[in-house]
């Protein structure tokens, strides 16, 4: 099928693996490098990039309204729940458009557990990780059979149906599958810090965790193997990958990590709401997107894919006053634009750029026809750290 | 058992409607290899524009003609400017291209025609038909059938027995070597579209008439419906498509008339069903076996 190759931006490049990852750390005898040997300008680059984003995350909910930093908390949601896709569909290749489903299930595990069953907040994301990632070993089972195109319908059946099984078996506010935890269940924990920044930090230190799991997974032995299934699945299997195992693992983690948006939603929007037939449908294609504007198989790519969705959903808003329904189309028309601009993502076309930095920087005074090393497997391989 | 055949009849009258918007899927997926998420969208607005022309006026048929013909146009235009530039970059990024005009297309529609339901005349004469055991068969459900009959036939005998036809799907087989032969690959893939907008159009108009309103969510649960007998009858098979969207539509009916348990939640019944065949099957029922060249 076409879709074969969705989330793999580049050839198949089995067997580059990157220097860093090639040495074994008991066989050479010293340590192997920390880092892997980049020009000098892009690893600045980084450093720099790094520090400012991690103090700019820091600062921002002291600097903000707080209704600003709900809507940061809501990318930050966002960013894990696409993280998750990006496991499966950028590093693994499978693709879904039902993990709107698995951050429904996240967000009622949570709703249910603190109004029925009187749970505090924080171990109910615990919950929510370990229910979601059975449903998601449940899903990938299947999915060992579908695959490409049938894949994505699949698992898009699971979005539109999710709200369906919430309005039968949810019973919610006035009989409606909407439950809405007190907003006193969420107060912060730590004095000095406003409900709003507890909720932003709270989030945030999840996200980080998250990430921090997924970068260390992505560059290991499991992260390659994903890798190697998503690029060539019969070449794959015969260095003895286990494609079973790889495939419905991902889809595992991938399930829990949009579980625990859909609790961390519960918290940021005091809310779990399944009365909108269409609406995990629409999370499901706004996971797509963040990852996709952001970066496919990168892994800063979801947070920037995700703080973009989200501003651009609110500027759009009230960009024509009067209009609101325009919104999506506005927003709509930014999607196109922003894949006629940037294919590759923002993290892509960042990438890219120290790229051809680096190039220039040491291809200084060697004759012009130096060959330009291919950093074809740059982008999107295994190993990145942005 | 008259009750039983009605709940079949019934769910033919769905089936047909999902069989058409999959028709229109599977031709782009046939002539193009995308899937496109924004083809009910597209029918929608077709849809709007029919009704407008009925509304000053015009016989219900002439507008139906008028609007597709306006569709088949603006199909040609849409896969030019925004999917002809995506040629030879990831799917995925098509994918979100159809997303995005998908959300785009329906603000449109909400802008220029209002949200309030709207009604849509019948182009088939109103009424129905005795069938033996009491059943009575709706008039535009037979309508529909035929419609949609005449659609399947022309489709086949355009891809299968023209020239032109021949072109679409070597374009689709392989677009490299059907330039290298001379064909203009790129007018190809902007005809497939415009073929399925067309097809869209006439799908989303005859739906409407069959509701008693219509607004701009018409399309979105019939996308589901229809994208389930796409997957079903295996994405490239005309045929398939039509027969699916009848086996989807008549388990749906059966469902909803004897499965209490699935009250409310009878779109498990198309989902279980693609699951059940692609696990058996993974090409469909009536898609052809691909080879993977590693």
């Amino acid at each position: 099928m076409a879709t074969e190759q969705t989330g793999a931006a580049t050839e198949p490049v089995l067997g580059v693996a990157p220097p860093d990852v090639m040495v074994a750390p008991a066989a050479a005898g010293t340590t192997p490098p920390l880092w892997p040997p980049v020009p000098r300008v892009v690893f600045i680059a980084r450093v720099i990039i790094g520090v400012a984003l991690s103090a700019a995350a820091l600062y921002a909910p002291f600097y903000f309204q707080p209704t600003m930093n709900r809507v940061l908390s809501q990318a930050i949601y966002l960013a894990i729940a696409a993280m998750g896709l990006n496991l499966l569909l950028g590093f693994n290749g499978q693709v879904s458009i039902g993990h709107g489903a698995f951050y429904g299930v996240g967000a009622f595990t949570s709703a249910i557990l603190m109004i029925d069953h009187g749970w505090s907040f924080e171990p109910t994301i615990i919950a929510s990780a370990l229910l979601t990632g059975v449903f998601g070993l449940l899903v990938g089972l299947p999915a060992l059979r579908v695959r490409g195109l049938y894949l994505a319908l699949v698992t898009l059946g699971l979005a539109v149906l999710f709200p369906r099984v919430a309005q039968k078996f949810v019973d919610g506010t006035g009989g409606r599958p909407l439950l809405r935890p007190s907003r006193k269940e969420f107060s912060s924990l730590i004095e000095g810090l406003a409900d709003d920044q507890w909720v932003y930090f709270l989030s945030l230190a999840i996200m980080v965790v998250l990430f921090f799991l997924a970068w260390n997974l992505t560059r290991g032995r499991v992260g390659r193997a994903m890798v190697a299934v998503r690029d060539q699945e019969l070449a794959a299997s015969t260095v003895g990958v286990n494609l079973a195992g790889t495939k419905v693992a991902t889809f595992a983690i991938s399930a829990a990590y949009a579980g625990v948006a859909g609790s961390l939603s519960v918290m940021v929007d005091a809310l779990a709401d399944g009365t909108n037939p269409v609406l995990y449908f629409q999370r499901s294609i706004e996971f797509l997107v963040a990852m996709t504007i952001g970066g496919a198989a990168t892994m800063l790519g979801p947070a920037v894919g995700a703080l973009a969705l989200v501003l651009l959903r609110r500027n759009t808003q009230d960009l024509i006053e009067g209009k609101e329904i325009l919104a999506p189309a506005i927003y709509g028309a930014s999607l196109i634009a922003f894949v006629f601009v940037l294919p590759e993502g923002v993290v892509g076309g960042v990438r890219r750029l120290l790229a051809w930095l680096g190039r220039r920087s040491s291809a200084k005074g060697r004759p012009p026809t130096h060959p330009i090393p291919d950093d074809s497997h740059d982008i999107g391989g295994p190993h990145e750290r942005t | 058992m008259q009750l039983f055949i009605e709940q079949v009849l019934n769910g033919i009258g769905n089936g047909v409607v999902y069989g058409s918007v999959a028709l229109a899927l599977v031709l782009i997926f046939r002539t193009t290899g995308v899937l496109n998420f924004a083809q009910g969208e597209m029918a929608l607005f077709s849809t709007y524009i029919s009704w407008k022309l009925t509304e000053t006026g015009l016989p219900v048929v002439g507008a139906i003609v008028i609007s597709m013909l306006i569709a088949f146009v603006a199909g040609g235009v849409l896969q030019f400017t925004l999917i002809r530039p995506m040629e030879g970059r990831s799917q995925l990024n098509v994918v979100i291209v159809t997303l995005g005009l998908f959300l785009a297309i329906n603000s449109l529609a909400q802008l220029f025609f209002g949200t309030d339901p709207q009604l849509m005349p019948s182009a088939f004469p109103s009424g129905g038909v005795d069938l033996f055991g009491g059943a009575r068969i709706q008039k535009d459900t037979i309508g529909l059938i035929v419609v949609l009959l005449v659609e399947c036939l022309a489709l086949w005998v355009l891809l299968n027995k023209t020239k032109l036809g021949l072109k679409l799907r070597a374009v689709a087989a392989d677009p490299v070597s059907a330039r290298l032969h001379g064909i203009r690959a790129g007018w190809m893939l902007m005809f497939g579209w415009a073929l399925a907008a067309m097809i869209g159009a006439l799908a989303g108009s005859l739906v409407a008439a069959e509701r008693t309103g219509f607004d701009a969510t018409l399309m979105q649960i019939i996308l589901v419906y229809a994208l389930a007998a796409a997957a079903l009858g295996g994405f490239d098979s005309i045929w398939g498509a039509v027969i699916c969207g009848l086996i989807v539509g008549i388990a749906d009916a059966l469902t909803i008339q004897y499965v209490d348990a699935l009250d409310g939640i009878e779109v498990v019944v198309p989902l279980g069903l693609i699951l059940v065949v692609l696990i058996v099957s993974p090409n469909g029922l009536f898609g052809k076996r691909t080879v993977e060249r590693v």
